[in-house]
């Protein structure tokens, strides 16, 4: 332990901490900007200075570690200038549109310029100009909004270990970019959102889809229909003050309805009918001896990582679509049929935690009688806004029921949004599938919780399954490696690109909360742990989609409506000979 | 590329980075895109930082150099005495702007913070030449004179293209 003393308070710290963590531990708050938790500190913005006795600068606190007998000062007239300095240098070559900005009264930015009550201009400088890039189909990144607090490029490179972004150029003309300043369609990027989540400004966004899906609700002829994701329901009243991890599935679909949607179905029971099909194509598999180890194929950022950078290993990924193209397609196709409606004429929205999915949902092998199976994705920050464009008071809504047959959910499903749970849901089936009995105890603790990587070996009959699951897609290397040089054990990866799964997707509520993700998590295990069914085998809606309409998991007709391939997106280097 | 490049480093070793990058650039003359891929792959870096650290550095070089390098002295003997005006009357006359080359790869402008030559400020320097007391009058004659040169060499039959 090592003593010191901040702003007169003695304070007794353990040794290696660094003086913002000593002062928080003792409720003094010291503004940041570039800090992010858990990463080594860059300390680039230097808005956490504070004055240490005998030293000639100011320190940034954020990276400056604590030693006996030191003395600090966070809040003398030397260091409130100084951070005033910064916020309005920072401030001067901003754009000046905060009225008319997605992320206007959720701005780290706008925050301090409020704390240090900034009230003129006292610097006039020449403006950075850059044009928004608006190229890829989920993100818009926006060079003259941004900070170069560097949040986003350690999040890409350090914990997705993507590496899509970094700083380009120097001194004034430096900005966070791609290389050679290209669109994001054409870089490393895997379209996670992850650097939405850290931006303390609106330099990095989702691609709105608000206006597409308003007019297709008012267009008379379309049938619009919505379908929620598991991880939406536990993260959505967060945005309307309501504690963290409470589920709102009731209210989002009166919501819903309201807004004018004429159905309301669900992602999960999609996420039940892939875990028929990929508890199935797993056994097939393994009794068969095709590709090892299977890897799960929900998360569309994982499968855009694994195209970019593995493209030999596709053969290993699960052929079944991700839940919400699956419903998309059931839609445009089972239920059209159902109720005598042109598909042409459905308009299927998926409200999402994810950005990867908007990408997603645009790519042309994703399709149904050449419809695409979704036809807009919203996130959850944007369904949000609709609600409130729309006048609708979230938190007094009434609950009501999903629309049937394709509203009814197991337990199984509904922790599809978490790290781990996709795999709890296949165990449970594939145990049944292969034993023809029923699992008593359906809680796998091995696979949940936050490690980067959980593995596990599970006796089925007699057979030991290896498992892996992958949380974030920065631990994916690894076992992606040894499954290329041939010496992986498992049986079965999953793989969630955002880390915690999709409760801490890109399209997810912003704000810096640091036990967000485990609230989150227990509030979709807790949805699990109530339902009366908790195996993906027992829905019966389920049961009557196979009677009526595919026939059996892995028939033909599943395999033209609910499974796809993917496509090899390596770069192809051609090789340059000096002259 | 040449392989002997790779073989003084290690892989996988970011340090080598910088080295490796100068090394190509001795090479081609500049950065080509897929020269900085494969340093990418080999150090085991995203190319996105490979290319930061290659336009951090003003000594790297992303574009080929041309036939001509005109160099603008920017010290401050020459600023006192409008090397400004030079530049931007230089920039004008080959319609680039500093740190670029023509499409005809004949030109490429470059500025200097000092060319050690200030007792005859303004200075430019053309390949081997030296231009003291320019004036922005004079500019257009001294580029014409290359442009000239090269025609020359055209009609005797030479190779016109520029240093790749």
């Amino acid at each position: 332990m090592v003593e010191l003393t901040i702003n007169n308070i003695k304070v007794k710290a353990e040794e290696g901490m660094t003086i913002l963590d000593a002062a928080k531990s003792v409720g003094i708050a010291v503004p940041t900007l570039c800090h992010l938790k858990d990463l080594i500190p860059s300390g680039a913005c230097r808005i956490c200075s504070v004055e240490v006795e005998g030293q000639r600068g100011l320190i940034p606190s954020c990276a400056y570690p604590i030693y006996e007998g030191m003395v600090v000062e966070t809040n003398s007239p030397r260091v409130r200038v100084a951070r005033k300095t910064i916020v309005e240098l920072l401030i001067e070559n901003h754009p000046q549109d905060c009225l008319i900005c997605v992320r206007n009264g959720n701005c780290e930015l706008q925050d301090l310029s409020e704390k240090y009550s900034i009230r003129e201009h006292r610097y006039k400088g020449e403006h950075k100009d850059h044009a928004v890039d608006i190229s890829s189909a989920s993100l818009e990144r926006d060079p003259a909004k941004c900070i170069l607090c560097g949040r986003c490029v350690r999040v890409c490179g350090e914990i997705q270990k993507v590496g899509a972004i970094d700083f380009i150029n120097r001194g004034f003309t430096s900005i966070v970019s791609t290389p050679y300043n290209k669109g994001l369609n054409v870089s490393d990027c895997i379209l996670c959102g992850q650097c939405i989540l850290v931006c303390p400004t609106a330099s990095l966004r989702e691609k709105s889809s608000l206006k597409t899906v308003s007019d297709a609700l008012n267009h008379r002829k379309k049938y619009t229909i919505a379908q929620i994701a598991p991880a939406v329901r536990a993260t959505l009243g967060e945005e309307f003050n309501m504690p963290l991890g409470t589920d709102v599935t009731g209210k989002l679909v009166t919501g819903l309805r309201r807004l004018g949607f004429k159905r309301v179905f669900d992602t999960n029971f999609a996420a039940d009918l892939t875990i028929m099909e990929e508890a199935h194509e797993l056994i097939k598999r393994i009794t068969t001896g095709g590709t090892l180890p299977m890897f799960t194929s929900c998360c569309p950022g994982w499968v855009k990582y694994l195209e970019q950078n593995y493209g030999d290993l596709l053969e290993n990924l699960s052929t079944c679509k991700s839940p919400h193209e699956m419903e998309g397609a059931l839609l445009k196709s089972y239920f059209a049929k159902k109720m005598g409606i042109d598909p042409k004429d459905v308009f299927v929205v998926s409200i999402m935690p994810c950005t990867v999915k908007k990408y997603e949902s645009a790519r042309p092998e994703l399709n149904v009688e050449s419809l695409t199976e979704v036809d807009a994705v919203l996130t959850t920050r944007e369904l949000v806004r609709f609600f409130n464009i729309a006048g609708i008071e979230f938190a007094d809504l009434g609950e009501s029921e999903f629309d049937n047959p394709l509203g009814e959910s197991t337990g199984a499903a509904a922790i599809f949004g978490t790290s781990g749970g996709v795999m709890e849901a296949a165990l449970r089936t594939a145990y049944y599938q292969l034993t023809n009995t029923h699992l008593e105890n359906v809680d796998f603790e091995q696979v949940r919780g936050l490690q980067d990587i959980k593995e596990s070996t599970i006796s089925i009959n007699g057979l030991d399954l290896n498992i892996a699951v992958v949380n974030g897609i920065g631990n994916a290397a690894q076992i992606l490696d040894e499954v290329r040089e041939g010496k992986s054990k498992y049986h079965f990866v999953e793989v969630m690109a955002c880390p915690g799964g999709c409760i801490n997707g890109g399209g997810q509520p912003i704000h810096q909360k640091i036990d967000k993700v485990i609230e989150r998590m227990k509030a979709l295990y807790e949805i699990d742990k109530k339902m009366l069914l908790r195996r993906s085998y027992e829905n019966e809606s389920i049961k009557k989609l196979y009677a009526e309409f595919l026939g059996e998991p892995g028939s033909h007709v599943s395999h033209e409506i609910l499974h796809t391939h993917y496509i090899d997106r390596r770069k192809t280097r051609k090789i340059v000979n000096p002259k | 590329m040449h392989e002997n490049i790779f073989d003084h480093y290690e892989k996988k070793d970011k340090s080598s980075l910088i080295p490796l990058l100068q090394d190509v650039q001795a090479i081609y003359g500049y950065l080509p895109e897929d020269a900085l891929q494969e340093i990418s792959d080999y150090v085991g870096l995203p190319l996105s930082r490979v290319y930061g650290v290659a336009t951090f550095y003003n000594q790297f070089r992303l574009t080929p150099l041309g036939k001509n390098v005109v160099r603008i002295c920017r010290g401050t003997a020459c600023h006192v005495k409008n090397s400004a005006n030079i530049l931007y009357s230089v920039e004008t006359e080959l319609g680039i702007q500093a740190g670029q080359t023509t499409r005809d790869k004949l030109f490429t402008i470059e500025t200097v913070a000092c060319i050690g030559a200030c007792s005859i400020a303004p200075v430019i320097n053309i390949n081997e030449e030296y231009y003291g007391r320019v004036t922005t009058k004079e500019i257009p004659k001294i580029i014409k004179k290359y442009r000239s040169e090269v025609q020359k060499e055209t009609a005797s039959g030479k190779v016109t293209e520029g240093v790749k």
